[in-house]
């Protein structure tokens, strides 16, 4: 079975070209195609994942694709780990359900069909991240998810501010890849191989030098920073909330943003071969965690709220793994999921019912759509981390392994300095009651009090909601394969490889647990007691001047991009390379020609019509070559 | 036999028929002129035939197909000659210069 892991990339690949092609013309215009492809690569990844549960070996082929020289080989090959096994799930699940949920959503979109093959590209590329084993076919699948996520994102492109927000997101996108290309070419002169399983053993063995590790690891950590939205690239992830909903859902639930998070637990070995690597993902993530989650405080857009709930629960993941929480850090991944998917799918379906994403113009959502707001409520919760729903499980775990080892007395073979452990422990502890506190904002704004806008809202129908349940099922449950109740390191379990070996049994902290749960619960309650009126006339936030002025403006960063950077490309860098040119490439071409234009003009007045003149050169020209022939050639 | 009396003869006719190919205007001086030169190859071709003494004569055969050609060529050239005279009124070679720039 193991060995038809590569069709689940490639089915929905062939999906891509066939909808393309033919798509229009055949019934349902496209979209039966790829939830057919999708849907049998779903039933392969569960298969997969029943292996890695019932703890079957990981399974590694590989083959050359390109011999470029003696030490320098391509390979191509798949490489289906605990890891790879637990991301298939996920994504296949995730894809699929957004896939048949978009059937109704999309319904009656002009360009229907060309986003069905999108999606299929979109999921295809992320597949073949996950399964690649070599770093050169992993940057293949990143770059596919690049394009498409440009794609996707524009897809309502006749509003320029949308096809704005498509190019932000590639080419903010493309700064991290910058890095991330850097540091596969670091690796590979350090260990002349771009197979994983090789890089890792190699940084795992002490072979290689700290700084060439550190080096490495950093530069990958910079691609994850661009694909997952870490500061200080997270600002296209707000923007990319311009594409259709359930294109959001895919994006910050599954596919690209994960994609991130995923290659930092790749190379695990490598980051936990260097200190500074680790320490840099852990403080990376806990300073992301923390303003995101202070931006979602204050959106209106509610996709937008949901949009940096998503940048701050990847950096939950990457402290995760920061601080050693290799296990902790894909069970967040793997609960996230769920739970997102679901808030923006349900989201989705307000936006689909009342044509706004304004929680302003929402409110009072409860009464007319029951099911939605169940769901949303389910996933909500989930987020905030309230017992027993999924995220519960997923947080407490990173915040045990943040205590264990910032103030636990540290943890065996863990290299995060335990200062930084502290720091992500405690930004934790404060972005969780932060989450609590949007989340609860968010469910009475758009639920709660009366109904304050002009369209008329309306119960989604069968389409929409079958999605919703199964995640919501999924907010519920995910959580607990992964918890002390049911065996012990499940997820750890899975992942673990030779060089990665699970934890074992973790001591449930539940002193602990139980402040992060009252943390949650006070949360909401601050939550409530502050919005349950609905949305005040001025932000709560906004009677701090400095604190509102900086998060208005976002931190400033999208108008220090926009300022620095996007002014110098197009204010003097743009200017110049088209001087260049205009001037020096394009004056040597038309040099060229004009040279050959006046030489040549010359040149013709030797064509005088003077037949004696002709027959003379002729002569001249027969005794030169007779000359040259006899006296220097026969000499 | 002594094969530089030919040669030399040769020459001489061949330099004549260059120099007439080269100054003279008449197109019909030319046209001799060129005669003259295939005549001073015909004699090349002799001499050299009987300084070698081919068994298969090949140096007299190629002056009998050199005078064919030779009789050809003259009669296509006095024909445009011709022609340029009736349209143009004149045989003189520098003033037939359409095909110029």
């Amino acid at each position: 079975m193991v060995i038809l892991a590569w069709l689940i990339p490639a089915l929905p690949m062939l999906a891509w070209a066939v909808i393309l092609l033919a798509g229009k013309r055949t019934p349902g215009k496209g979209a039966p195609i790829g939830i057919l492809a999708i849907g049998t690569g779903w039933v392969l990844s569960i298969a997969i994942l029943a292996r890695v549960v019932g703890g079957g070996e990981s399974f590694h082929a590989s083959t050359t694709w390109a011999p470029l020289s003696a030490d320098l080989v391509i390979p191509i090959g798949i490489l289906v780990d605990g890891l790879a096994a637990v991301l298939l799930f996920v994504v296949t699940t995730i894809s699929l359900l957004v896939q048949v949920y978009s059937v109704s959503y999309m319904r009656g979109d002009e360009r229907y069909t060309f986003f069905f093959a999108k999606l299929s590209l979109f999921t295809s590329g992320m597949l073949i991240v996950v399964l690649a084993d070599n770093l050169l076919m992993l940057l293949v699948g990143w770059e596919i998810m690049g394009v498409c996520s440009y794609f996707l994102i524009g897809h309502y492109w006749e509003d320029h501010a949308n096809s704005r927000a498509a190019v932000k997101a590639f080419l903010t996108t493309r700064v991290g890849d910058l890095g991330f290309m850097a540091g596969i070419f670091v690796l590979f002169w350090a260990t002349h191989s771009f197979e994983i399983p090789g890089i890792v053993a190699a940084a795992h063995s002490g072979r290689l030098s700290s700084g060439t590790i550190t080096l490495g690891a950093v530069l990958l950590f910079c691609g994850a920073i661009g694909k997952s939205g870490q500061f200080p690239l997270h600002t296209w992830l707000p923007d990319a909330m311009a594409g259709p909903t359930p294109v959001s859902a895919l994006i910050h639930a599954a596919t690209m943003v994960a994609a991130g998070v995923f290659l930092v637990a790749r190379m695990y070995p490598v980051f936990e071969a260097s200190p500074a690597a680790l320490n840099e993902v852990a403080l990376i993530g806990s300073l992301t965690m923390l303003i995101a989650a202070l931006l979602a405080l204050v959106q209106d857009d509610i996709k937008r709220v949901l949009a940096y709930s998503t940048v701050s629960q990847l950096a939950y993941m990457m402290a995760g793994l920061g601080v050693g929480g290799y296990g902790a850090g894909i069970f967040h991944l793997f609960t996230h999921a769920f739970f997102k998917a679901l808030l923006f799918l349900a989201a989705g379906a307000i936006i689909h019912s009342i044509h706004t994403n304004n929680m302003s113009e929402m409110g009072g959502l409860r009464r007319v759509m029951p099911w939605t707001f169940a769901t949303f409520t389910i996933g909500a919760l989930s987020l905030a981390g309230i017992i027993p729903l999924a995220g519960f499980w997923s947080k407490d775990e990173i915040l045990t392994q943040a205590w264990r080892v910032g103030f636990g007395g540290g943890a065996e073979g863990v290299a995060t300095s335990t200062g930084v452990a502290q720091v992500v422990f405690v930004v934790g502890v404060l972005t969780a009651f932060l989450t609590a506190l949007y989340v609860t904002r968010m469910l009475w704004l758009a639920f709660g009090g009366a109904y304050r806008g002009q369209g008329h809202p309306h119960e989604a129908d069968g389409i929409m909601l079958a999605p919703l349940a199964v995640l919501a099922t999924g907010s519920v449950v995910a959580g607990v394969v992964g918890s002390p109740l049911v065996g012990t390191d499940n997820i750890g379990k899975w992942i673990s490889t030779a060089l990665l070996p699970s934890e074992g049994a973790v001591t449930v902290n539940w002193g602990l647990v139980g402040s992060t749960t009252l943390v949650a619960l006070l949360g909401i309650l601050a939550g409530s007691a502050l919005y349950r009126r609905g949305l005040p006339e001025r932000e709560y936030l906004a009677r701090i001047p400095p604190l509102y002025t900086l998060l208005e403006h976002k931190y400033y960063l999208d108008d220090l991009y926009e300022g620095v950077f996007v002014r110098a490309v197009t204010g003097q860098l743009a200017p110049a390379t088209y001087w260049f040119d205009q001037r020096v490439i394009d004056g040597i071409v038309n040099g060229s020609a004009l040279a050959t234009r006046r030489l040549s003009r010359g040149l013709r007045y030797v064509q005088s019509g003077q037949a004696q003149w002709y027959a003379a050169a002729l002569f001249v020209g027969v005794v030169g070559i007779a000359v040259v022939v006899t006296q220097v050639i026969g000499r | 036999m002594r094969l530089l009396y030919p040669l030399v003869f040769a020459a001489f006719l061949f330099s004549a028929g260059i120099y007439g190919v080269l100054a003279r205007r008449n197109a019909v001086m030319v046209l001799m002129s060129i005669e003259l030169m295939l005549n001073a190859v015909n004699v090349n071709l002799i001499a050299f035939n009987a300084y070698l003494q081919d068994k298969l004569l090949s140096g007299q055969v190629f002056a009998l197909f050199v005078i064919a050609v030779a009789a050809a060529e003259v009669g296509i050239g006095l024909a445009i000659v011709l022609l340029i005279f009736r349209n143009r009124e004149t045989v003189n070679i520098d003033e037939v210069d359409l095909l110029r720039w």
